[in-house]
Protein backbone atom coordinates (compact mmCIF):
# COMPACT_ATOMS: atom_id res chain seq x y z
CA UNK A 1 0.00 0.00 0.00
CA UNK A 2 1.28 3.46 -0.78
CA UNK A 3 0.36 5.56 2.21
CA UNK A 4 2.09 8.83 2.91
CA UNK A 5 4.50 9.37 5.78
CA UNK A 6 3.05 11.31 8.71
CA UNK A 7 5.52 14.13 8.22
CA UNK A 8 4.38 14.64 4.60
CA UNK A 9 0.74 14.88 5.53
CA UNK A 10 -1.17 18.02 6.39
CA UNK A 11 -3.05 18.26 9.68
CA UNK A 12 -6.31 17.59 7.83
CA UNK A 13 -4.94 14.44 6.21
CA UNK A 14 -3.72 13.18 9.55
CA UNK A 15 -7.14 13.83 11.11
CA UNK A 16 -8.88 12.02 8.24
CA UNK A 17 -6.56 9.05 8.72
CA UNK A 18 -7.30 8.97 12.45
CA UNK A 19 -11.03 9.24 11.80
CA UNK A 20 -10.95 6.25 9.39
CA UNK A 21 -9.14 4.26 12.03
CA UNK A 22 -11.54 5.24 14.84
CA UNK A 23 -14.57 4.19 12.76
CA UNK A 24 -13.05 0.72 12.38
CA UNK A 25 -12.10 0.43 16.01
CA UNK A 26 -15.48 1.36 17.45
CA UNK A 27 -16.84 -1.92 16.08
CA UNK A 28 -13.88 -4.11 17.18
CA UNK A 29 -15.14 -7.23 18.97
CA UNK A 30 -14.15 -7.16 22.65
CA UNK A 31 -14.70 -9.25 25.78
CA UNK A 32 -15.24 -8.25 29.39
CA UNK A 33 -12.15 -7.63 31.53
CA UNK A 34 -13.41 -10.09 34.16
CA UNK A 35 -13.01 -12.88 31.63
CA UNK A 36 -9.85 -11.77 29.86
CA UNK A 37 -8.00 -10.88 33.09
CA UNK A 38 -8.78 -14.28 34.49
CA UNK A 39 -7.33 -15.87 31.34
CA UNK A 40 -4.15 -13.78 31.67
CA UNK A 41 -3.84 -14.77 35.31
CA UNK A 42 -4.50 -18.46 34.64
CA UNK A 43 -1.89 -18.56 31.87
CA UNK A 44 0.61 -16.89 34.17
CA UNK A 45 0.01 -19.28 37.05
CA UNK A 46 0.24 -22.30 34.78
CA UNK A 47 3.63 -21.09 33.49
CA UNK A 48 5.04 -19.98 36.84
CA UNK A 49 6.79 -23.28 37.58
CA UNK A 50 9.00 -22.82 34.53
CA UNK A 51 9.79 -19.16 35.18
CA UNK A 52 13.36 -19.37 36.42
CA UNK A 53 13.45 -15.77 37.54
CA UNK A 54 10.69 -16.63 40.01
CA UNK A 55 11.83 -20.07 41.09
CA UNK A 56 15.53 -19.33 40.95
CA UNK A 57 18.17 -21.65 39.50
CA UNK A 58 20.39 -23.98 41.58
CA UNK A 59 24.04 -22.97 41.31
CA UNK A 60 25.00 -26.21 39.58
CA UNK A 61 22.56 -25.46 36.77
CA UNK A 62 23.32 -21.78 36.50
CA UNK A 63 25.67 -20.85 33.64
CA UNK A 64 26.39 -17.60 35.43
CA UNK A 65 27.08 -19.29 38.76
CA UNK A 66 28.99 -17.02 41.05
CA UNK A 67 32.56 -17.68 42.17
CA UNK A 68 32.82 -19.17 45.60
CA UNK A 69 33.35 -16.90 48.52
CA UNK A 70 32.07 -13.40 48.93
CA UNK A 71 29.27 -11.87 47.03
CA UNK A 72 28.73 -8.99 44.72
CA UNK A 73 26.60 -6.24 46.13
CA UNK A 74 24.92 -4.38 43.37
CA UNK B 1 13.82 10.84 23.23
CA UNK B 2 13.35 11.85 19.65
CA UNK B 3 15.33 13.49 16.93
CA UNK B 4 12.60 14.77 14.63
CA UNK B 5 11.49 18.28 14.13
CA UNK B 6 7.70 18.56 14.08
CA UNK B 7 6.33 18.38 10.53
CA UNK B 8 6.46 21.84 9.05
CA UNK B 9 3.17 23.47 8.43
CA UNK B 10 3.44 23.73 4.68
CA UNK B 11 1.69 26.68 3.21
CA UNK B 12 -1.33 25.17 1.58
CA UNK B 13 -4.40 26.43 -0.15
CA UNK B 14 -6.74 27.99 2.40
CA UNK B 15 -8.63 25.23 4.19
CA UNK B 16 -11.80 26.52 5.78
CA UNK B 17 -11.18 26.36 9.55
CA UNK B 18 -14.61 24.83 9.69
CA UNK B 19 -13.51 21.59 8.02
CA UNK B 20 -10.63 21.13 10.43
CA UNK B 21 -12.99 21.89 13.33
CA UNK B 22 -15.65 19.52 12.01
CA UNK B 23 -13.18 16.71 11.56
CA UNK B 24 -11.81 17.30 15.04
CA UNK B 25 -15.31 17.27 16.50
CA UNK B 26 -16.19 14.06 14.68
CA UNK B 27 -12.94 12.51 15.88
CA UNK B 28 -13.64 13.53 19.48
CA UNK B 29 -17.16 12.08 19.27
CA UNK B 30 -15.82 8.78 17.99
CA UNK B 31 -13.09 8.71 20.64
CA UNK B 32 -15.78 9.17 23.30
CA UNK B 33 -17.87 6.40 21.73
CA UNK B 34 -14.83 4.11 21.68
CA UNK B 35 -14.16 4.92 25.35
CA UNK B 36 -17.80 4.11 26.19
CA UNK B 37 -17.74 0.81 24.32
CA UNK B 38 -14.54 -0.16 26.09
CA UNK B 39 -15.84 1.03 29.47
CA UNK B 40 -18.94 -1.16 29.23
CA UNK B 41 -16.71 -4.21 29.48
CA UNK B 42 -14.47 -2.77 32.19
CA UNK B 43 -16.24 -4.66 34.93
CA UNK B 44 -13.25 -5.37 37.16
CA UNK B 45 -9.57 -4.49 37.64
CA UNK B 46 -6.80 -7.00 36.92
CA UNK B 47 -5.37 -6.66 40.43
CA UNK B 48 -8.79 -7.48 41.89
CA UNK B 49 -9.00 -10.66 39.85
CA UNK B 50 -5.49 -11.45 41.09
CA UNK B 51 -6.20 -10.93 44.79
CA UNK B 52 -6.16 -14.64 45.49
CA UNK B 53 -2.79 -15.14 43.82
CA UNK B 54 0.15 -15.64 46.19
CA UNK B 55 2.38 -12.64 46.62
CA UNK B 56 5.95 -12.88 45.36
CA UNK B 57 7.66 -12.14 48.65
CA UNK B 58 11.22 -10.98 48.88
CA UNK B 59 12.84 -10.54 45.53
CA UNK B 60 16.59 -10.25 45.05
CA UNK B 61 18.47 -10.34 41.80
CA UNK B 62 22.19 -10.37 41.27
CA UNK B 63 24.41 -8.99 38.56
CA UNK B 64 26.39 -11.94 37.25
CA UNK B 65 28.23 -10.30 34.36
CA UNK B 66 29.15 -6.77 33.43
CA UNK B 67 30.03 -6.32 29.75
CA UNK B 68 32.50 -3.49 29.29
CA UNK B 69 33.88 -2.37 25.98
CA UNK B 70 31.61 0.18 24.42
CA UNK B 71 33.13 3.64 24.28
CA UNK B 72 29.84 5.44 24.62
CA UNK B 73 26.16 5.03 25.51
CA UNK B 74 24.69 1.59 24.90
CA UNK B 75 21.42 2.14 23.03
CA UNK B 76 20.12 -1.30 22.18
CA UNK B 77 20.77 -4.99 22.72
CA UNK B 78 19.37 -8.36 21.70
CA UNK B 79 19.99 -11.99 22.66
CA UNK B 80 20.93 -14.77 20.31
CA UNK B 81 18.68 -17.85 20.41
CA UNK B 82 21.65 -19.79 21.81
CA UNK B 83 20.90 -17.97 25.13
CA UNK B 84 24.51 -17.00 25.44
CA UNK B 85 25.44 -14.45 22.82
CA UNK B 86 24.38 -10.84 22.89
CA UNK B 87 24.57 -8.09 20.28
CA UNK B 88 24.68 -4.48 21.45
CA UNK B 89 24.94 -1.12 19.70
CA UNK B 90 26.16 2.23 20.83
CA UNK B 91 26.14 5.97 20.26
CA UNK B 92 29.72 5.82 18.99
CA UNK B 93 28.71 3.69 16.02
CA UNK B 94 30.03 0.37 17.32
CA UNK B 95 28.10 -2.87 17.25
CA UNK B 96 29.56 -5.64 19.43
CA UNK B 97 28.71 -9.33 19.71
CA UNK B 98 29.50 -10.76 23.15
CA UNK B 99 29.63 -14.15 24.76
CA UNK B 100 27.70 -13.37 27.94
CA UNK B 101 29.07 -16.40 29.81
CA UNK B 102 32.72 -15.43 29.37
CA UNK B 103 32.21 -11.67 28.68
CA UNK B 104 34.47 -12.04 25.63
CA UNK B 105 33.84 -9.88 22.60
CA UNK B 106 33.43 -12.11 19.59
CA UNK B 107 32.80 -9.56 16.86
CA UNK B 108 32.90 -5.81 16.50
CA UNK B 109 31.68 -3.66 13.63
CA UNK B 110 32.00 0.08 13.20
CA UNK B 111 28.97 1.55 11.50
CA UNK B 112 29.35 4.56 9.22
CA UNK B 113 26.97 6.53 11.46
CA UNK B 114 26.72 7.40 15.13
CA UNK B 115 23.68 6.64 17.31
CA UNK B 116 23.07 3.05 16.33
CA UNK B 117 19.68 2.94 17.99
CA UNK B 118 18.60 -0.48 16.86
CA UNK B 119 20.15 -3.91 16.67
CA UNK B 120 18.81 -7.44 16.45
CA UNK B 121 20.14 -10.99 16.27
CA UNK B 122 18.99 -13.21 13.42
CA UNK B 123 17.10 -16.35 14.52
CA UNK B 124 19.82 -18.55 13.02
CA UNK B 125 22.49 -16.78 15.05
CA UNK B 126 24.44 -16.23 11.85
CA UNK B 127 23.81 -12.53 11.35
CA UNK B 128 22.95 -9.30 13.10
CA UNK B 129 20.95 -6.31 11.90
CA UNK B 130 21.49 -2.72 12.99
CA UNK B 131 20.86 0.89 12.09
CA UNK B 132 20.18 4.36 13.43
CA UNK B 133 20.95 7.84 12.17
CA UNK B 134 21.88 6.43 8.78
CA UNK B 135 18.11 5.83 8.24
CA UNK B 136 18.88 2.28 7.18
CA UNK B 137 18.79 -1.21 8.57
CA UNK B 138 21.82 -3.25 7.50
CA UNK B 139 22.49 -6.94 7.96
CA UNK B 140 25.98 -8.24 8.77
CA UNK B 141 26.61 -11.98 8.38
CA UNK B 142 28.74 -13.16 11.32
CA UNK B 143 31.86 -14.88 10.20
CA UNK B 144 33.53 -17.69 12.11
CA UNK B 145 36.83 -16.11 11.13
CA UNK B 146 37.35 -13.42 13.76
CA UNK B 147 39.78 -11.59 11.55
CA UNK B 148 37.38 -11.16 8.71
CA UNK B 149 36.18 -7.65 8.09
CA UNK B 150 32.45 -7.91 8.73
CA UNK B 151 31.77 -4.55 7.15
CA UNK B 152 32.77 -5.93 3.75
CA UNK B 153 29.81 -8.31 3.67
CA UNK B 154 27.26 -5.79 4.90
CA UNK B 155 23.90 -5.75 3.17
CA UNK B 156 21.65 -2.68 3.23
CA UNK B 157 18.10 -3.88 3.63
CA UNK B 158 15.78 -1.12 4.81
CA UNK B 159 15.65 2.51 3.73
CA UNK B 160 13.61 4.99 5.70
CA UNK B 161 13.48 8.75 5.37
CA UNK B 162 14.43 9.30 8.99
CA UNK B 163 16.28 7.48 11.76
CA UNK B 164 15.81 3.77 12.40
CA UNK B 165 14.46 3.36 15.92
CA UNK B 166 13.97 -0.42 16.13
CA UNK B 167 14.35 -3.56 14.08
CA UNK B 168 13.49 -7.21 14.49
CA UNK B 169 13.83 -10.32 12.34
CA UNK B 170 10.55 -12.17 11.92
CA UNK B 171 10.63 -15.92 12.55
CA UNK B 172 13.37 -16.41 9.96
CA UNK B 173 16.51 -14.67 8.71
CA UNK B 174 14.62 -13.72 5.57
CA UNK B 175 12.49 -10.82 6.74
CA UNK B 176 13.05 -7.79 8.93
CA UNK B 177 10.52 -5.48 10.51
CA UNK B 178 11.62 -1.88 11.14
CA UNK B 179 10.27 1.26 12.80
CA UNK B 180 11.43 4.76 12.09
CA UNK B 181 11.43 8.44 13.01
CA UNK B 182 9.65 8.92 9.68
CA UNK B 183 6.42 7.72 11.37
CA UNK B 184 6.17 4.35 9.65
CA UNK B 185 6.99 0.71 10.21
CA UNK B 186 7.98 -1.54 7.35
CA UNK B 187 8.56 -5.19 6.50
CA UNK B 188 11.52 -5.99 4.22
CA UNK B 189 12.89 -8.96 2.34
CA UNK B 190 16.49 -9.33 3.47
CA UNK B 191 17.84 -10.97 0.33
CA UNK B 192 16.50 -8.44 -2.19
CA UNK B 193 16.00 -5.40 0.06
CA UNK B 194 12.48 -5.16 -1.26
CA UNK B 195 9.77 -3.43 0.75
CA UNK B 196 7.08 -6.06 1.36
CA UNK B 197 4.61 -4.02 3.41
CA UNK B 198 4.49 -0.62 5.02
CA UNK B 199 2.46 0.41 8.04
CA UNK B 200 1.04 3.91 8.23
CA UNK B 201 -1.00 5.26 11.11
CA UNK B 202 1.30 6.86 13.63
CA UNK B 203 1.18 10.64 13.59
CA UNK B 204 4.80 11.06 14.70
CA UNK B 205 8.06 9.12 15.15
CA UNK B 206 7.67 5.40 15.84
CA UNK B 207 10.10 4.47 18.62
CA UNK B 208 9.62 0.75 19.21
CA UNK B 209 8.04 -2.45 18.02
CA UNK B 210 7.57 -6.06 19.11
CA UNK B 211 6.40 -9.11 17.18
CA UNK B 212 3.62 -11.26 18.60
CA UNK B 213 4.69 -14.71 19.83
CA UNK B 214 4.54 -16.95 16.77
CA UNK B 215 1.61 -18.99 18.03
CA UNK B 216 -0.66 -15.97 17.99
CA UNK B 217 -0.40 -15.16 14.34
CA UNK B 218 1.02 -12.43 12.21
CA UNK B 219 0.73 -9.27 14.22
CA UNK B 220 3.07 -6.81 15.85
CA UNK B 221 2.73 -3.81 18.15
CA UNK B 222 4.44 -0.43 17.77
CA UNK B 223 4.70 2.61 20.03
CA UNK B 224 5.44 6.21 19.16
CA UNK B 225 5.87 9.86 19.98
CA UNK B 226 2.15 10.31 19.28
CA UNK B 227 1.57 8.47 22.61
CA UNK B 228 -0.15 5.66 20.72
CA UNK B 229 0.44 1.95 20.74
CA UNK B 230 -0.81 0.34 17.53
CA UNK B 231 -1.36 -3.34 16.81
CA UNK B 232 -0.87 -4.24 13.13
CA UNK B 233 -1.80 -7.08 10.80
CA UNK B 234 1.47 -7.89 9.04
CA UNK B 235 -0.11 -9.26 5.89
CA UNK B 236 -2.63 -6.50 5.17
CA UNK B 237 -0.73 -3.57 6.64
CA UNK B 238 -3.86 -2.54 8.55
CA UNK B 239 -3.90 -1.21 12.08
CA UNK B 240 -6.20 -3.55 14.01
CA UNK B 241 -6.24 -1.87 17.40
CA UNK B 242 -4.91 1.38 18.80
CA UNK B 243 -4.41 2.52 22.39
CA UNK B 244 -3.83 6.07 23.51
CA UNK B 245 -3.66 6.29 27.30
CA UNK B 246 -0.04 7.25 27.86
CA UNK B 247 0.70 10.91 28.47
CA UNK B 248 3.98 11.02 26.60
CA UNK B 249 6.20 9.16 24.11
CA UNK B 250 6.05 5.37 24.23
CA UNK B 251 9.66 4.18 24.26
CA UNK B 252 9.15 0.44 24.47
CA UNK B 253 6.48 -2.19 23.82
CA UNK B 254 6.59 -5.90 24.58
CA UNK B 255 4.04 -8.69 24.19
CA UNK B 256 2.89 -10.63 27.21
CA UNK B 257 4.17 -14.20 26.60
CA UNK B 258 0.69 -15.61 25.86
CA UNK B 259 0.21 -13.02 23.13
CA UNK B 260 -3.08 -11.77 24.63
CA UNK B 261 -1.67 -8.54 26.00
CA UNK B 262 1.32 -6.22 25.74
CA UNK B 263 3.19 -3.85 28.04
CA UNK B 264 4.53 -0.40 27.27
CA UNK B 265 7.05 1.96 28.87
CA UNK B 266 6.79 5.69 28.44
CA UNK B 267 8.36 9.06 29.13
CA UNK B 268 5.33 9.68 31.37
CA UNK B 269 7.16 7.50 33.98
CA UNK B 270 4.60 4.70 33.81
CA UNK B 271 4.46 1.24 32.33
CA UNK B 272 1.05 -0.07 31.32
CA UNK B 273 -0.56 -3.35 30.38
CA UNK B 274 -3.03 -3.49 27.49
CA UNK B 275 -5.37 -6.45 27.17
CA UNK B 276 -5.95 -7.19 23.48
CA UNK B 277 -9.18 -9.14 23.86
CA UNK B 278 -10.77 -6.63 26.22
CA UNK B 279 -9.33 -3.94 23.95
CA UNK B 280 -8.22 -1.69 26.81
CA UNK B 281 -5.55 -0.76 29.29
CA UNK B 282 -5.92 -3.01 32.35
CA UNK B 283 -3.02 -1.99 34.58
CA UNK B 284 -0.73 0.96 35.25
CA UNK B 285 2.63 0.34 36.91
CA UNK B 286 3.63 3.56 38.57
CA UNK B 287 4.57 5.21 41.83
CA UNK B 288 4.58 8.85 42.83
CA UNK B 289 8.29 8.50 43.54
CA UNK B 290 9.03 7.39 39.99
CA UNK B 291 9.21 10.53 37.90
CA UNK B 292 11.67 9.61 35.17
CA UNK B 293 10.70 7.96 31.92
CA UNK B 294 10.71 4.23 31.35
CA UNK B 295 12.89 3.47 28.35
CA UNK B 296 12.56 -0.27 28.01
CA UNK B 297 10.36 -3.14 29.25
CA UNK B 298 10.29 -6.92 29.16
CA UNK B 299 8.41 -9.77 30.85
CA UNK B 300 9.73 -12.83 32.63
CA UNK B 301 8.83 -16.19 31.04
CA UNK B 302 5.49 -16.61 32.80
CA UNK B 303 4.59 -12.96 32.39
CA UNK B 304 4.36 -12.54 36.16
CA UNK B 305 7.23 -10.07 36.30
CA UNK B 306 7.65 -6.91 34.25
CA UNK B 307 11.13 -5.40 34.18
CA UNK B 308 11.30 -1.70 33.41
CA UNK B 309 14.52 0.19 32.73
CA UNK B 310 14.25 3.87 33.61
CA UNK B 311 16.03 7.15 32.95
CA UNK B 312 16.77 7.50 36.68
CA UNK B 313 19.36 4.69 36.26
CA UNK B 314 17.22 2.04 37.99
CA UNK B 315 15.30 -1.05 36.96
CA UNK B 316 11.93 -1.49 38.62
CA UNK B 317 10.53 -4.99 38.80
CA UNK B 318 6.72 -5.12 38.84
CA UNK B 319 4.27 -7.83 39.82
CA UNK B 320 2.19 -7.78 36.64
CA UNK B 321 -0.93 -9.29 38.23
CA UNK B 322 -1.02 -7.36 41.48
CA UNK B 323 0.27 -4.08 40.09
CA UNK B 324 2.88 -3.62 42.81
CA UNK B 325 6.63 -3.15 42.62
CA UNK B 326 8.56 -6.12 43.98
CA UNK B 327 12.08 -4.84 43.61
CA UNK B 328 14.25 -1.94 42.52
CA UNK B 329 17.62 -2.77 41.00
CA UNK B 330 20.55 -0.40 41.20
CA UNK B 331 23.94 -0.60 39.58
CA UNK B 332 23.91 1.31 36.36
CA UNK B 333 25.51 4.73 36.56
CA UNK B 334 23.41 6.36 33.91
CA UNK B 335 20.11 5.83 32.12
CA UNK B 336 19.00 2.30 31.41
CA UNK B 337 18.26 2.37 27.69
CA UNK B 338 17.55 -1.25 26.77
CA UNK B 339 16.55 -4.45 28.51
CA UNK B 340 15.73 -8.01 27.38
CA UNK B 341 15.03 -11.36 28.91
CA UNK B 342 17.30 -14.19 27.77
CA UNK B 343 15.60 -16.72 25.45
CA UNK B 344 15.36 -19.41 28.16
CA UNK B 345 14.23 -16.92 30.80
CA UNK B 346 17.11 -17.58 33.20
CA UNK B 347 18.51 -14.08 33.12
CA UNK B 348 17.97 -10.64 31.72
CA UNK B 349 20.40 -8.15 30.25
CA UNK B 350 20.24 -4.37 30.56
CA UNK B 351 22.22 -1.79 28.62
CA UNK B 352 22.90 1.74 29.77
CA UNK B 353 24.24 5.15 28.87
CA UNK B 354 27.01 4.26 31.36
CA UNK B 355 28.57 2.29 28.44
CA UNK B 356 28.00 -1.12 30.03
CA UNK B 357 25.63 -4.04 29.88
CA UNK B 358 24.69 -6.11 32.91
CA UNK B 359 23.37 -9.65 33.03
CA UNK B 360 21.32 -10.45 36.12
CA UNK B 361 19.55 -13.48 37.46
CA UNK B 362 17.84 -14.73 40.58
CA UNK B 363 20.18 -16.45 43.01
CA UNK B 364 18.93 -19.79 44.29
CA UNK B 365 20.10 -19.00 47.78
CA UNK B 366 20.43 -15.68 49.49
CA UNK B 367 24.14 -15.39 49.85
CA UNK B 368 25.71 -14.53 53.20
CA UNK B 369 27.66 -11.34 53.35
CA UNK B 370 31.25 -12.41 53.91
CA UNK B 371 33.29 -9.41 52.92
CA UNK B 372 33.38 -6.13 54.72
CA UNK B 373 30.38 -4.13 53.74
CA UNK B 374 29.38 -0.56 53.93
CA UNK B 375 26.06 0.00 55.54
CA UNK B 376 24.35 3.08 54.28
CA UNK B 377 21.29 4.70 55.69
CA UNK B 378 19.92 7.34 53.41
CA UNK B 379 17.14 9.47 54.73
CA UNK B 380 16.58 12.01 52.04
CA UNK B 381 17.48 12.62 48.44
CA UNK B 382 19.96 15.28 49.44
CA UNK B 383 22.23 12.65 50.90
CA UNK B 384 21.90 10.31 47.93
CA UNK B 385 24.81 8.45 46.43
CA UNK B 386 26.35 10.38 43.62
CA UNK B 387 24.92 10.00 40.13
CA UNK B 388 21.53 8.82 41.28
CA UNK B 389 18.73 11.29 40.77
CA UNK B 390 16.32 9.29 42.90
CA UNK B 391 13.89 11.77 44.36
CA UNK B 392 12.35 9.70 47.14
CA UNK B 393 13.84 8.44 50.35
CA UNK B 394 15.24 4.92 50.14
CA UNK B 395 17.29 2.76 52.46
CA UNK B 396 19.38 -0.36 52.84
CA UNK B 397 18.78 -2.65 55.76
CA UNK B 398 21.51 -5.05 56.69
CA UNK B 399 20.29 -8.04 58.63
CA UNK B 400 22.34 -10.86 60.05
CA UNK B 401 22.68 -12.72 56.81
CA UNK B 402 21.69 -10.64 53.81
CA UNK B 403 21.08 -7.18 52.51
CA UNK B 404 17.69 -6.13 51.29
CA UNK B 405 16.80 -3.05 49.35
CA UNK B 406 13.67 -1.21 50.27
CA UNK B 407 11.82 1.20 48.07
Amino acid sequence: SQGKMARDMSDIDILKMELEQLKKEVSTPREPVSKTSKDIMDWCEAASGTDLLITGVPDDKNPYKPEKGGCIIT
Amino acid sequence: MRFSINPEMATQEVQPNETLTNLKAESDTLKTKLEDERAKLHDVELHQVAEKVDGLGQFIMKTRRTLKGHGNKVLCMDWCKDKRRIVSSSQDGKVIVWDAFTTNKEHAVTMPCTWVMACAYAPSGCAVACGGLDNKCSVYPLSLDKNENLAAKKKSVAMHTNYLSACSFTNSDMQILTSSGDGTCALWDVESGQLLQSFHGHAADVLCLDLAPSETGNTFVSGGCDKKANVWDMRSGQCIQSFETHESDINSVRYYPSGDAFASGSDDATCRLYDLRADREVAIYSKESIIFGASSVDFSLSGRLLFGGYNDYTINVWDVLKGTRVSILFGHENRVSTLRLSPDGTAFCSGSWDHTLRVRDRGYHLEPVTSATVCLILVSSSSCLSLMPVPSPFYFIRTASFITFGP
